[in-house]
């Protein structure tokens, strides 16, 4: 498999000098690129594996860009933005990003979400085939509807088994209450936020051994939700 | 300091009155003994003059009799179009005072200063309307008759017979920059009379030829010389006081003239205004209400407003006295104010009066001791008749008189009982018991009937010979008198006494009132309390509705919402005037009378703060100076606590601007040594591997990276505290409040802590049953990061940390603990301060965080609090309340 090819889209020459240094060193081929329009031209023409979007690009929203290339392609994006922005977050999230990172990062959290970026686009042929997800202790049996921590056998109701599913589905990546609403109660019940979390409490309960600090089913404030993968 | 220095204060004074004079318009008077002597052809020529210099002058209105020569002259100024007033039937022309303020001229030109304005005008006369021309910063040129001036008023009418109604207050003469004297011979102007060449209206004929006398004119051509050169000398004398030519002696003399209700009292007010003049004194007029003035009819009560008006107007200061006698209320005052001479009247009493009653001028001049006492003669040929009614008919109680019918047969009883036991005389003694009874009970008429009663029963029952009213011996008759004069004059002495307790018993209840508000006034805090308060008592007091405007932003003045009657566009109009003039206006006065109500500026100390409306249900209710006086003390003490409560805010204010600058600078301060800190770590440790990189060995190389990352993760916190500190403060927060878990927020935090926590072991006790709370999951969180990251960084690194979280109806409390030090004794409360750090050589925070939590926690409307634990260690604790109803969330098999 020849090395994966990133296109970085961020107007901060410093930040992607860094980012250059890191990503190259791991074997990545990076294009860069400074300002969303240049950004969206080089996801055209170099096909990545993964796109990084900074959301604060001078020339448009990073929100347009990631619309402009969902116009024609499902590769991966990342995108980069501050803290305190959790709603833009989501909006990115809702609007086809695939995960996101808070500047600032560590090159360490950078590369994990580009494994699990990568690992879902390498699996989205045959992820369905691999029914069996393991994570610690938790192990998740779709084929046979089983879920166990341990050895222990847990009984899940049929809406905290689709909320754990869908979980599993993203692993790794951050789902919003958005995402598992449509996914878990359908299209109808977006407005609910709080049914994903009451489930989610349901959930952890049951797959915790210390519910207030959890191991798998993590809680990103104000955006979602993010099950361990690694 | 050499004595010929002008006084600094007086300089000071003489500057400002200067820059005022400077911003107004100057007034010019053209001032003629009579009508004729060619004052407005002098005015014409005048502004001709103007004119050809090149300044903007307008003709505001000239009444030229449709003579050539001064019609000529108008020609070539600009006039501007008068105001058409419909009056009885017909239409009069009046000047146009909105107009000419519109039009804005330089100068312009207004005849006839004395004149009266039509009804419906804003002011009731032109000499009003030229003031407002020249506050607004207009020259005017104007002319003037000198028997129109207020305080010639009188003589003038002596001299010629004709008394003129329209006056001109001697104040607006003093006002005038410039007086300019139009003299004629008196031959000369007899001459151009019977040409014809001096305007005479056809309904005053007769009076005008009488007018038109030689010796009339002899005698008005004294008058305005006189009155011009008086004008002259007192501008020498400022003269000479400003170039310090002559020592000013302090004010010596100080003038008191009593008024009452005689119609000569106009005249006395009068006669000590030129007096005064003279001597360049001020001067009281004094009014003296007696137990007797009550009891006075309607049409003497209003000559005395009258009269104190025009002391007013001729620049008096007015008082009212109240005592036992005249005398002793006017002495005791004039000792107070060291008055030096008292002017009175001549006593009208005839001579049997005076014998009887005594005189007031003798009793003053008896109490005097070294003030002077100067009687004026008063002349009765113009006095206008009084009426002849001296008191109205009141409805008579008969109750009273039955009761003093009463007390006469009980005595008449008593004295039956007694009589075997006392003599005759005795029993005279029992029947004047009754009478002092009726009198102090009843007052003087069944007082009166008591005593004849008395003496009629005494006659008939007890005197030979009995049961017939003869009288056997004469010696009784004198007994009867002497009981009679008796109860006359305890029954007069009782009735003064209650009327003077009335009279002092009103006057207590508006003290009462005064002070009641003045109190409450100072115990109230703000704008809106003080309006409250003041409306209310004023419309207590004066029983009317009242209304108070204030003025709002971008120069417009609005009533207030608490006001007590609703204003139309009219009373909002004059409402207006009163606060750009700072002069009362409205009913009952003299500028706008047309209005529904009275208007006061409320005048404070800095300036005018609003406007107060009075609306009076007969609509009279504040002609007596007295009423508006009082009236004025009230607003004025409303203005005074407005003020006061503008000037608390505005204090309030700049204390929370110089807090605002001194946390600025503690910021600056405290912000620029966090950021340079980190900033050093981290260029030092970077240069330093760039430059000696390959002489370093692994574990060093590791050891400034390591620095380098943990002071960059400083940094950030800081940058993020003071992003989150800013957007708290700047008001941008915005809660987005949604259902949570209180379970999942806490996960979360202690995985965004992450490795910070490890190795610590950290208990939490969330009960499952803990309902949803309706928070910003996002700035609660971190608070509880912000919480835990204090508890890291104070304790030692091993000990354990404690969240709980416990739920009553109203709120659910988190509670973070740890096993550290604790807090400094005496600083709970303060460490939520910003850039407060408990342990400053300790302090590696920003001083922020707990500001942050305390801002996020008020913000949701929980309370934040920390306690130092009995077993060690501190607890830090906020509530979250409970807002609204959980939703459901559907069960799920």
């Amino acid at each position: 498999m020849p090395d994966p090819v990133i296109v970085l889209i961020e107007d901060e020459p410093q930040i992607r000098r860094f980012l250059r240094a890191t990503l190259t060193g791991q074997g990545y081929r990076l294009f860069e690129a400074g300002t969303g329009a240049d950004g969206v031209m080089e996801v055209g023409s170099r096909q990545p594996d993964v796109v990084i979007v900074d959301l604060g690009l001078p020339d448009m929203d990073g929100l347009e860009v990631i619309r402009r290339i969902r116009e024609w392609t499902a590769v991966p994006v990342i995108v980069l933005s501050a803290r305190g922005q959790e709603r833009d977050k989501v909006t990115a999230l809702d609007g086809g990003a695939d995960d996101y990172l808070s500047k600032p990062f560590s090159a360490g959290e950078l590369l994990a979400r580009i494994r699990v970026a990568l690992r879902h686009t390498a699996g989205a042929s045959h992820e369905s085939d691999e029914a069996t997800f393991k994570v610690g202790e938790l192990r998740v049996d779709q084929l046979h509807r089983r879920v166990q921590v341990g050895e222990r056998e847990i009984r899940l109701t049929p809406i905290e088994y689709k909320l754990l599913t869908t979980l599993v589905h993203h692993a790794g990546k951050v789902v919003t209450h958005q995402q598992l609403l449509r996914e878990v109660w359908g299209p109808a019940h977006t407005e609910q936020a709080h049914y994903v979390r009451v489930y989610m409490a349901h959930l952890r309960h049951k797959l915790e051994g210390e519910p207030a600090r959890p191991r798998y089913l993590l809680t990103e404030a104000g955006v979602g939700y993010r099950l361990t993968a690694e | 300091m050499p004595p010929d220095r002008p006084d600094p204060e007086a300089l000071l004074a003489r500057v400002k009155d200067e820059e005022a004079r400077q911003r107004r318009g100057k007034l010019k008077i053209f001032f003629g003994a009579a009508a004729g002597v060619g004052k407005t052809y002098a005015m014409l020529e005048a502004g001709r003059d103007e004119r050809a210099d090149g300044r903007d002058v307008v003709v505001g209105y000239v009444e030229t009799h449709q003579r050539a020569e001064t019609d000529a002259l108008l020609a070539g100024l600009e006039p501007l179009p008068p105001r058409s007033v419909e009056y009885g039937g017909t239409s009069l022309r009046e000047l146009d005072l909105d107009g000419a303020l519109a039009r804005r001229p330089a100068l312009i030109l207004v005849d006839e200063l004395a004149h009266t304005n039509a009804p419906g005008s804003r002011h009731a006369k032109r000499w009003q309307d030229v003031l407002e021309l020249l506050d607004a910063g207009i020259d005017v040129y104007t002319t003037m008759n000198v028997q129109h001036v207020e305080s010639l008023n009188d003589v003038i009418a002596k001299i010629t017979g004709v008394v003129v109604r329209e006056t001109v207050p001697d104040s607006v003469l003093e006002q005038a920059d410039d007086v300019e004297l139009i003299d004629l011979p008196p031959d000369d102007l007899l001459e151009r009379f019977r040409e014809g060449k001096v305007y005479v209206p056809d309904q005053a004929q007769e009076a005008i030829k009488n007018f038109f006398r030689k010796g009339n004119l002899i005698a008005l051509r004294e008058l305005a010389l006189r009155r011009t050169a008086d004008r002259v000398d007192a501008q020498m004398r400022v003269y000479r006081r400003e170039h310090a030519i002559e020592k000013v002696w302090p004010v010596t003399e100080r003038l008191l003239v009593c008024v009452n209700a005689s119609p000569l009292s106009a005249r006395l007010v009068r006669a000590t205004k030129r007096m005064a003049d003279r001597l360049d004194a001020p001067w009281i007029a004094a009014y003296v209400e007696t137990p007797a003035q009550l009891r006075m009819p309607q049409e003497d009560k209003d000559r005395v407003v009258q009269t104190r008006r025009l002391a007013e107007q001729l620049g008096a200061e007015t008082v009212t006295l109240s005592g036992r006698t005249m005398s002793e209320a006017i002495l005791g005052f004039a000792h107070d104010r060291n008055v030096t001479k008292i002017v009175v009247g001549k006593p009208r009493r005839s001579l049997w009066q005076r014998m009887l009653l005594g005189s007031i001028v003798d009793a003053l001049v008896r109490g005097s001791g070294d003030i002077d006492i100067e009687v004026i003669s008063g002349e009765r040929e113009d006095a206008t008749p009084i009426a002849p009614v001296r008191r109205r008919a009141i409805p008579t109680e008969w109750a009273p008189y039955v009761w003093a019918t009463a007390v006469v047969a009980l005595a008449s009883g008593v004295a039956w009982l007694t009589l075997p036991f006392f003599e005759l005389a005795n029993l005279v003694m029992v029947y004047l018991l009754g009478i002092v009874v009726v009198a102090t009970h009843y007052g003087q008429g069944p007082s009166l009937l008591s005593s004849v009663l008395s003496v009629a029963a005494l006659d008939f029952l007890f005197v030979p010979p009995v049961y017939t009213f003869a009288v056997s011996d004469v010696r009784y008759l004198f007994l009867f008198a002497v009981m009679l004069v008796v109860g006359l004059v305890t029954s007069s002495l009782a009735a003064r006494i209650r009327t003077q307790a009335d009279a002092a018993s009103q006057r207590e209840r508006r003290t009462a009132a005064l002070y009641a508000m003045s109190r409450e006034l100072a115990s109230a805090r703000g704008v809106e309390p003080l309006l409250a308060i003041a409306v209310r008592h004023i419309s207590e007091v004066f029983r009317s509705p009242v209304v108070v405007l204030l003025p709002g932003a971008g120069g417009s003045l609005d009533a207030w919402s608490g006001g007590q009657f609703k204003l139309d566009a009219n009373d909002l109009g004059v409402a207006r005037w009163v606060h750009e003039h700072h002069q009362p206006a409205g009913l009952g006065t003299a500028t706008l009378p047309g209005a529904s109500a009275l208007y006061l500026p409320l005048q404070a100390p800095r300036g005018p703060v609003g406007v107060l409306g009075v609306r009076p249900p007969d609509g009279h209710a504040f002609d007596a100076p007295d009423q508006l006086h009082q009236l004025e003390t009230f607003s004025n003490q409303t203005a005074l606590a407005i003020e006061r409560a503008q000037l608390a805010d505005e204090a309030q204010d700049a204390q929370v601007r110089i807090e605002t600058e001194r946390l600025r600078s503690s910021l600056l301060s405290s912000v620029s040594h966090d950021l340079r800190t980190p900033l050093a770590t981290i260029t030092g440790a970077a240069s330093t591997i760039l430059e000696s990189g390959s002489q370093l060995d692994a574990q060093a190389r590791q050891e400034l990276l390591e620095s380098v990352r943990e002071e960059a993760e400083r940094l950030n916190r800081l940058v993020q505290n003071l992003l989150e500190m800013t957007r708290l403060e700047s008001g941008a927060l915005q809660l987005h409040r949604e259902w949570h878990p209180l379970e999942e927020v806490i996960g979360a935090a202690l995985s965004r802590l992450g490795k910070k926590l490890s190795g610590r072991r950290v208990h939490t006790s969330v009960p499952s049953d803990l309902p949803l709370v309706p928070i910003d999951d996002v700035l609660v969180e971190q608070v509880l990061v912000n919480l835990l990251d204090n508890a890291i960084k104070y304790t030692p690194a091993e000990s354990p940390i404690r969240i709980m979280a416990t739920s009553t109806d109203e709120a659910v409390t988190v509670e973070i603990a740890d096993h550290g030090p604790g807090l400094p004794r005496g600083e709970e409360d303060r460490i939520f301060e910003k850039f407060y750090r408990a342990q400053p050589d300790r302090g590696r925070g920003s001083g922020l965080g707990l500001a942050i939590c305390q801002g996020i926690v008020k913000a949701h409307g929980g309370r934040i609090w920390a306690q130092n634990l009995p077993e060690g260690g501190v607890a830090f604790l906020f509530t979250l309340p409970r807002v609204g109803t959980p939703p459901a969330v559907p069960a799920d098999a």
